[in-house]
């Protein structure tokens, strides 16, 4: 199975992605995020599914609804770099400034010097799967990189699972429905298995993510298929490259995470687990929608979690209005949208149906944290910046208690700071910050 | 001309009820749901469709300038209608008026004004519509459907929406049947704020629709046949808005196949004897006939 933190496909066991993990014989796996690149100008769409699939590749597997029956030359086998890559470049992302000395200016809460940026990398929950399976009758067969891939088509559910199961594929009772819906509004299945001798002959350790290239109206995903199997609810990023705007989910709302929100500085070393403390907090209040996490031109990025995509990047991801000419010139391309979904079967019961819109607004989700000065603050403002950081830091810590759902007491300890919400070294002497406690500490 | 009158003439314009609710939904929306629209476009909308009513209730000669069929187009199309631009809103807003006065067939205007308008953006490729908008709150739908089940209760005209929503669920429930899918499928696409705004508050336009009950039966049927084919057989989004754009124009058809008595908003005609006291009143189009046909060169009409 593919599937993973970035892409989708999935494989064996279960759990899928806009697919269906498939699994052969028993074997269980563990998928994380599945993420997947869509590339979609017109009816033109460009999907390529990444998967952290991280098991023995011969129990991978994955099927995947295509509203076309896919030559050879319509599958191409992808750089997990770039998917990496581009999930980088939109992943919500954490901000520091740090503060000048309020003796030279007005003490300065905000608008201070960006100094670093750091891209929140997101390990999804992992999601269980069963071991699905299909068959029917076969519209294609090829060998694409280190996959064997079967095109599929059925006349009926009962038809398809009877091929899977003869041929070693095990299939959910729940997903049988499914499919049947599947195949009565033409949808064909694309079946991809891992080619262990061409695997040894690339020499890749790895599985690299699937692209398939298709024109159809159809600009969604299919989830339906991966939550038969699912033991719980499943995360999906959509990377969505278009001409001209943002994509938005069309039948289920799509909300904005929250952003620019001032947090305390421990989170600088905590930022993964509070970003899915955030996102898990979001899902609790939303409930059943799509989040958006980044919207932005690909031409360039402020700040900037990783560099924007090169042309040739874009297009080996699908973006098939880059103009190679242009490389070097004007770098304004495509338009990312970051789309995350945490889905299940009680609140999603459709398919992830999809629009561009001609928005163009950049959008990102940040998260600031401001350092206090450390230098001398005995003048005229210090007192007044002190007073002014003992409210900051009870602002962030209340801001970090609302979107995460942490403890506040808990986050006061990790601050470190007093009943007042200011540091014990605030409130020493400068005598005491010249030579520290110890001393009188030791004399005692 | 118009023939039928309100049988309650002291009952409240149905309109100012519209008005209000759209304005909450409105208000909701932005707030709570946070619209992909910001106060100066929604500001600019609402003054552009008034705007044009007034230019236009001068250049038709009306008797009074009546702003609330102006706000509903402005609140429904602040509603429906997202652009980044603000000329595209005021060119929305403009047309959607403008339409009324111009698109006329026998008395009636042809489209409903806020369909033409969103129809119109979402040719230009720079406008779209946001049907997931609103979520699938369950109370949320609810309210929707009473407040707008006033509307058209008080507007009289509520079988067209009745029917539609009937001819609707029957081919969601039809589909699931087919497919095989749970029930929870339609009601998730019934259970749209989108969805509701359109059965309530735009294809109940009863200056839109047929005159007769089963005129507007058959056009309500139509519409659902037309969205539920754009979405399901052409995969694209927002069929109904196609679809009442296109059945629109078999409205004249159905007329004169089924006709009915004319209907009139409200009950403040009965003492405006010109009949020219509403925006949308049969006279005006006495008065944009002779004006069209002179332009066109054929003398007085």
């Amino acid at each position: 199975m593919l599937v993973a933190a970035s892409l989708a496909l999935s494989a064996s066991a279960a759990h899928s992605f806009c697919g269906f993990y498939v699994a052969r014989g028993d074997a269980r796996l563990y998928n994380h995020a599945s993420q997947v690149v869509l590339a979609r100008d017109g009816d033109r769409t460009v999907m390529t599914m990444m998967s952290d699939f991280s098991g023995d590749p011969k129990e991978f597997a994955v099927v995947i609804p295509v509203p076309v029956v896919l030559e050879k030359s319509q599958v191409h086998i992808g750089d997990s770099t770039i998917v990496a890559h581009l999930d980088a470049f939109s992943a919500p992302r954490l901000v520091e400034y740090f503060d000048p000395s309020p003796c030279r200016q007005p003490a300065v809460t905000k608008s201070l010097s960006e100094v670093s940026v750091r891209a929140g990398r997101m390990q999804m929950d992992g999601v269980s799967v069963n071991d699905p399976l299909f068959g029917v009758r076969i519209e294609a067969r090829y060998t694409v990189g280190e996959y064997d891939i079967l095109i599929l088509s059925a006349k009926e559910s009962g038809g398809l699972a009877l091929w899977l199961t003869a041929n070693g594929y095990r299939i959910p009772d729940a997903a049988r429905p499914v499919l049947a819906a599947y195949i009565k509004q033409g949808m064909k299945f694309f079946v991809a298995k891992v080619n262990l001798k061409e695997q040894q002959k690339l020499g890749f350790q790895s599985l690299r993510p699937i692209a398939v290239a298709y024109e159809s109206p159809k600009f969604m995903l299919p989830i339906r298929l991966g939550m038969a199997n699912a033991t719980g609810p499943q995360d999906l990023i959509v990377l969505a490259l278009t001409r001209s705007g943002r994509v938005e989910c069309v039948n289920y709302r799509t909300v904005k995470v929250a952003t620019d929100q001032n947090v305390p500085e421990y989170v600088k070393d905590k930022f993964e687990p509070f970003y899915r403390a955030a996102f898990d907090q979001q899902v609790r209040k939303e409930g059943a929608v799509v989040f958006t996490e980044y919207a932005w031109d690909m031409g360039w990025c402020d700040p900037c979690a990783s560099q924007p995509l090169s042309i040739q990047e874009q297009r080996e991801l699908g973006a098939m209005w880059v103009d190679p000419a242009m490389a070097g010139s004007r770098p304004a391309t495509s338009f990312v949208t970051r789309l995350h979904v945490r889905y299940d079967r009680a609140g999603f019961p459709e398919d992830l149906v999809f629009q561009e819109t001609g928005d163009r607004t950049n959008w990102q989700a940040r998260y600031v944290i401001h350092h206090p000065w450390q230098g001398d603050l005995e003048c005229e403002g210090g007192a007044a910046y002190r007073a002014e950081l003992r409210e900051r830091r009870q602002h962030e810590a209340e801001t970090l208690a609302s979107l995460t759902g942490w403890n506040l007491h808990d986050i006061r300890s990790a601050m470190h700071v007093e009943d007042d919400w200011s540091r014990p070294v605030e409130n020493m002497k400068w005598y005491q910050r010249l030579w520290g406690t110890s001393d009188a500490a030791g004399g005692r | 001309m118009n023939s039928a009158r309100s049988p309650h003439p002291t009952r409240l314009d149905p309109r100012v009820w519209q008005i209000a609710t759209l304005s909450g939904l409105l208000v909701y929306g932005m707030t709570a749901l946070a619209f992909e629209i910001r106060l100066p476009q929604a500001a600019v909308t609402l003054a552009s469709a008034l705007l044009m009513q007034w230019a236009c209730t001068r250049l038709w000669r009306l008797p009074a300038f009546d702003p609330k069929s102006a706000l509903i187009s402005g609140l429904s199309l602040c509603l429906l209608l997202r652009t980044p631009s603000l000329s595209i809103a005021v060119a929305a807003a403009a047309l959607a008026i403008a339409s009324k006065f111009v698109l006329r067939w026998r008395g009636k205007h042809l489209f409903n004004p806020t369909n033409l308008a969103v129809v119109a953006g979402l040719t230009s490729g720079r406008a779209w519509v946001s049907p997931g908008q609103w979520g699938n709150v369950a109370f949320f739908g609810f309210l929707m459907a009473c407040c707008g089940g006033i509307v058209v209760n008080r507007a009289r005209r509520s079988d067209v929406t009745f029917a539609f929503l009937a001819a609707y669920a029957l081919l969601l429930f039809a589909r699931m049947a087919w497919l095989g899918q749970r029930a929870v499928v339609p009601l998730h696409q019934m259970e749209n704020g989108a969805f509701l705004l359109f059965a309530f508050f735009m294809i109940s336009d009863p200056r839109t629709t047929p005159d007769s009950r089963l005129g507007r039966v058959l056009f309500a049927c139509l519409v659902a046949l037309g969205g539920a084919s754009v979405q399901f057989v052409l995969y694209r989004t927002n069929g109904l808005l196609w679809s009442l754009a296109a059945c629109s124009l078999l409205t004249p058809l159905i007329d004169r196949w089924l006709p009915g008595p004319r209907y009139q908003w409200s009950a403040a005609r009965s003492s405006d004897p010109t009949g020219r006291g509403m925006a949308h009143g049969t006279p005006i189009h006495a008065v944009a006939g002779r004006r069209v046909a002179r332009a066109l060169g054929f003398g007085r009409a």
